[in-house]
């Protein structure tokens, strides 16, 4: 059959290289010892010039972390995490935070071009790599880290005249104490759990954001994330801020080096939204998944919580996960302002020996909260995808709403899909709806797509995408184009 | 001996010195396993919802072996057992957890005998993974155990398990129902009960090929009663186990059922719904897996929660790789009527197989505004709107019980419990 012989081809082609973000940047590295100690973390502080409150604070962390069990509920399994064992600390060798571009060491600036993170503000002001049919790009802020450090920051002269704090949070801690000192850890406490203490203790940047009363956000910000060193864990924290009326939409890249052992990745994000606010949060996450037999991979413990602190504020979170060894993932959306919305969209893919766990948490806390959970499970290969997801109603949040949907697909089978929904209510006047799937592709709509000649492989992507939609349409348009690829790339493979 | 290391044998406290006085190597195992676990708390991921410290509030008494004839004769004419259509099913009446002959009628065409006699565990359960089990096997004093023979059909038995105590007690009784090939029964369970003391019976089923068990468990344990069930079941090719649990008694009840598909076209049904109030715990926790290609489950519960009740559910759907084919169906629906009542529910997915069709899906609320003013614009008072619309809702429920002796009294049962006024619909 020929689809058969197509699929094998396209398999055979792609091997180990249809990672195509794998490769290593040669540069000189300054890294800490490994290990993980008091000391580590005067270090790291030291390095950030950090004043006296953060070190007590990473301190205070460390003393928390070291009396907590790694949490073992989740359906992930994998060999025990040596944290003696890692770097805490890799920086490019060059003075962090370069004023203008021209600082940067134009390896680094290779390695983002590589990646196809344009950090040449001109280039994409002139509107380079418009594909046929689409709009010109609208520019992006970019924040780009690499390793521990943040490299460089776009777009920061437009951002401020709009009064637009966009910074690595280590440039934060020192230019905005105030600012950082009341938000930092006020929706992830430092002892929240093991990653969040750990991360709390050891983080080396991120990146920082604040939006004042009533400004919309000229452009889109965004952070590239870009593990590099070997044996270095990445504990980045993200920041973000939205005042009254204010907006702001934050997008996030991950890559990392094929590499045969395990990496750490073990990162908070914090949003907050006042009155009125609004903040969309939206993740492509493709860190190294490991080979086809599960050697290597990231590991990506990550904590993300926003606070709906005032009224009819709205946090949204959409993300697209691809890659990864293992994933555990929650971002969550506390509600607490009277009429406030959570969003979570989400992809999930996994294929080979991937697992992933990952889910929200809608904590609906003031009157009229409403929440709209969509998860979309694509499991293939020998791998595991759980979807695991809390809706809480308090006795305060009379009239809130939920509604969930689940639904899984699974392709081949070696693989698992799980759901695993938590659902507690409180308050007689919430209405709480849940409903979750867990099916094949269909022999029809297969049938259907080849009978039209679409290749096998075509058709199982043209499927996926349209079984992911309702999460993709919800991406900024250039993101929902580059998740597509992914999706299709991540399941190449999986079927014939 | 008991050289256990690490345990958590505090949690144990009620039981005091009954535990450490086995000698049966399986009940010896079981008490090991127990003293290691202890009694699960909210922190094990199958009780976190439910809170067994209701039990440490007291210890709790082997039961004595005599019991008030009239305080049990009243008790059964109160669950309308005593006269009317069910008085002359056949009957099993156990109290405080041994068998009460002279208030039993042996059915016929049913092999009977008793755990008390024969001392046998089945295999079925699972003490060291179940810590209420092991409870069981360590403490299993008496317990029905029935055989079907192949091809019978024996029509309704009843297995009535009475609390009749002043002190407060524990009582574990190790019940069996085995369907030989093409058999049918259909098994009525009633728990109820006086006064205070814990209920902790394990049941295990075998369905045999193309057999056919209808299981009806009616639970009005005593208000100041726990009353924590597991039941096991494994069921043939071509068998089917149809369950329905109804619980409005007791403080606090978890009715757990493990049911396993293990032949291909066996059927489940795992269905159930609970009324509960004032400060009442009820939890229904069910683990269905398919082992087998081509089988079906299907599983509705429903939860109305007043006062300051605390509705569970737990449901897992377990889809073993080579379980291809598997229809499987969850439906849970919550409906709070007060402000204090809450409702937790974990409906599960955990799939290995990929050509199965499986869904679940859960709604919580309060009654619906436009269905009560269409009442109440047709003349209707708002307290009778409520009560028929209440009443509609566990009446969809109960309609999943197909045999009507059953269901019969099932709606008598809740209607002795939360009598509806204006009945007129």
């Amino acid at each position: 059959m020929p689809a058969v012989t197509e699929t094998r081809e396209a398999v055979e082609q792609l091997g180990q290289s249809s990672y195509k973000w794998g490769f290593e940047t040669e540069i000189d590295m300054d890294l800490a010892p490994k290990g993980l100690t008091e000391d580590t973390i005067r270090l790291i502080s030291a390095k950030k010039e950090e004043p006296e409150w953060l070190l007590d604070w990473r301190l205070a962390a460390f003393r928390a972390w070291q009396g907590m069990k790694e949490p073992t509920w989740a359906k992930v399994s994998y060999p025990p995490v040596d944290f003696q064992d890692l770097h805490y600390y890799a920086a490019p060798k060059k003075k962090p935070g370069p004023k203008s571009l021209d600082e940067v060491d134009p390896e680094l600036l290779r390695t983002y071009e590589k990646l196809g993170i344009p950090l040449h503000e001109q280039a994409m002001l002139a509107g380079v790599e418009v594909p046929e049919g689409e709009q010109a790009r609208l520019p992006v802020a970019v924040d780009a880290v690499f390793d521990s450090v943040s490299v460089v920051t776009t777009f920061r002269k437009t951002l401020e005249e709009a009064g637009v704090i966009f910074c690595p949070i280590s440039e934060a801690v020192r230019e905005h104490p105030d600012l950082v000192r009341q938000y930092l850890g006020s929706v992830v406490p430092a002892g929240d759990n093991f990653y969040a203490a750990l991360n709390s203790a050891v983080f080396t940047d991120g990146s920082f954001v604040f939006v004042p009363k009533g400004v919309r956000c000229p452009m889109e910000l965004s952070t590239y994330f870009r593990i590099n060193a070997r044996n270095t864990g990445q504990f980045e924290r993200t920041l973000i801020v939205v005042e009254d009326g204010a907006s702001v939409s934050y997008l996030e890249g991950c890559t990392a080096p094929m590499r045969d052992e395990n990496q750490l990745h073990a990162a908070v994000v914090e949003l907050v939204a006042m009155e009125d606010a609004s903040i969309k949060y939206s993740t492509v996450q493709n860190w190294y998944p490991g080979d086809e037999n599960g050697r290597g991979g990231i590991y990506n413990f990550v904590t993300k919580r926003g606070a709906c602190r005032g009224a009819r504020s709205r946090i949204s979170w959409t993300q697209v996960e691809t890659g990864s060894a293992i994933t555990w993932k929650y971002p969550s959306c506390i509600l607490q302002g009277e009429g406030s919305v959570g969003e979570f969209y989400s992809v999930a893919v996994t294929n080979n020996c991937q697992q992933a766990d990952t889910g929200t948490k809608m904590i609906h806390i003031g009157r009229n909260t409403r929440s709209t959970i969509i998860a979309k499970t694509i499991s293939a290969g020998r791998s595991d995808s759980t979807y695991r997801g809390l809706v809480r109603v308090l006795p305060k949040a009379s009239g809130a709403r939920n509604f969930t949907q689940c639904d899984s697909l699974l392709i081949g089978d070696q693989c698992g899909a799980h759901t695993v929904p938590y659902i507690e209510s409180r308050n007689m006047g919430a209405r709480i709806e849940h409903e979750a799937t867990t099916s094949k592709i269909s022999e029809d709509q297969l049938f259907y797509c080849r009978q039209r000649g679409l290749s096998e492989e075509d058709a199982v992507g043209l499927i996926v995408n349209g079984f992911c939609r309702d999460v993709l349409k919800e991406l900024p348009m250039e993101f929902a184009v580059e998740a597509q690829k992914l999706l299709q790339i991540s399941l190449e493979g999986s079927v014939g | 001996m008991s050289a256990i290391t690490q345990d958590r044998s505090e949690t144990l406290a009620p039981f005091g010195t009954r535990l450490d006085r086995v000698t049966d190597p399986v009940r010896k195992a079981a008490a090991g396993a127990l003293h290691r676990s202890g009694l699960p708390d909210r922190r094990v991921e199958e009780w976190r919802y439910t809170s067994l410290r209701f039990l440490n509030e007291t210890p709790l008494a082997a039961p004595g072996d005599l019991y008030d004839a009239g305080k049990i004769q009243a008790q059964l004419e109160e669950l309308g057992l005593a006269a009317g259509p069910l008085a002359d099913l056949p009957r099993l009446v156990f109290v405080n957890g041994r068998y009460a002959a002279p208030f039993s009628v042996l059915p016929s065409g049913v092999e009977v005998s008793f755990f008390a006699k024969a001392q046998t565990f089945g295999t079925l359960s699972s003490p060291d993974r179940d810590p209420l089990t092991a409870l069981n096997t360590v403490l299993a004093e008496d317990g029905a155990q029935l055989q079907v023979p192949a091809g019978k059909n024996v029509g309704h038995v009843l297995l009535v398990s009475l609390g009749q105590t002043d002190e407060a007690v524990s009582f574990h009784p190790r019940h069996a129902v085995t369907l030989e090939e093409g058999a049918s029964l259909v098994l009525i369970s009633i728990q109820a009960g006086r006064g205070r003391y814990l209920h902790n019976p394990v049941l295990e089923v075998r369905v045999g090929e193309h057999a056919s068990l209808k299981h009806i468990t009616l639970q009005k344990e005593g208000e100041a009663a726990a009353c924590l069930a597991t039941t096991y079941a494994d069921v043939a090719g071509r068998g089917t186990y149809d369950s329905f649990v109804l619980g409005i008694g007791g403080a606090l009840s978890r009715q757990e059922i493990h049911a396993r598909l293990s032949a291909p076209h066996a059927t489940v049904h795992v269905n159930g719904a609970q009324r509960l109030a004032a400060r009442q715990i009820g939890d229904i926790t069910s683990v269905v897996t398919h082992a087998a290609p081509d089988c079906i489950s299907r599983q509705t519960v429903r939860n109305v929660l007043d006062g300051h009740a605390r509705g569970v559910f737990q449901g897992k759907v377990y889809v073993d790789r080579v379980a291809q084919k598997t229809d499987g169906y969850q439906m849970n629906q919550a409906l709070l009527l007060s402000e204090t009542a809450e409702i937790d529910a974990k409906p599960e997915l955990e799939i290995y197989a990929d050509d199965v069709k499986c869904s679940h899906g859960a709604t919580v609320g309060a009654l619906d505004e436009d269905q009560l003013f269409y009442l109440r614009s047709r003349g209707v008072p708002d307290a009778e709107a409520r009560q028929i619309l209440i009443h509609a809702f566990m009446d969809e429920a109960l309609a999943l019980v197909e045999d009507e002796t059953a269901r019969a009294l099932c709606v008598q049962m809740l209607a002795g419990a939360f009598p509806v006024t204006g009945e007129t619909v």
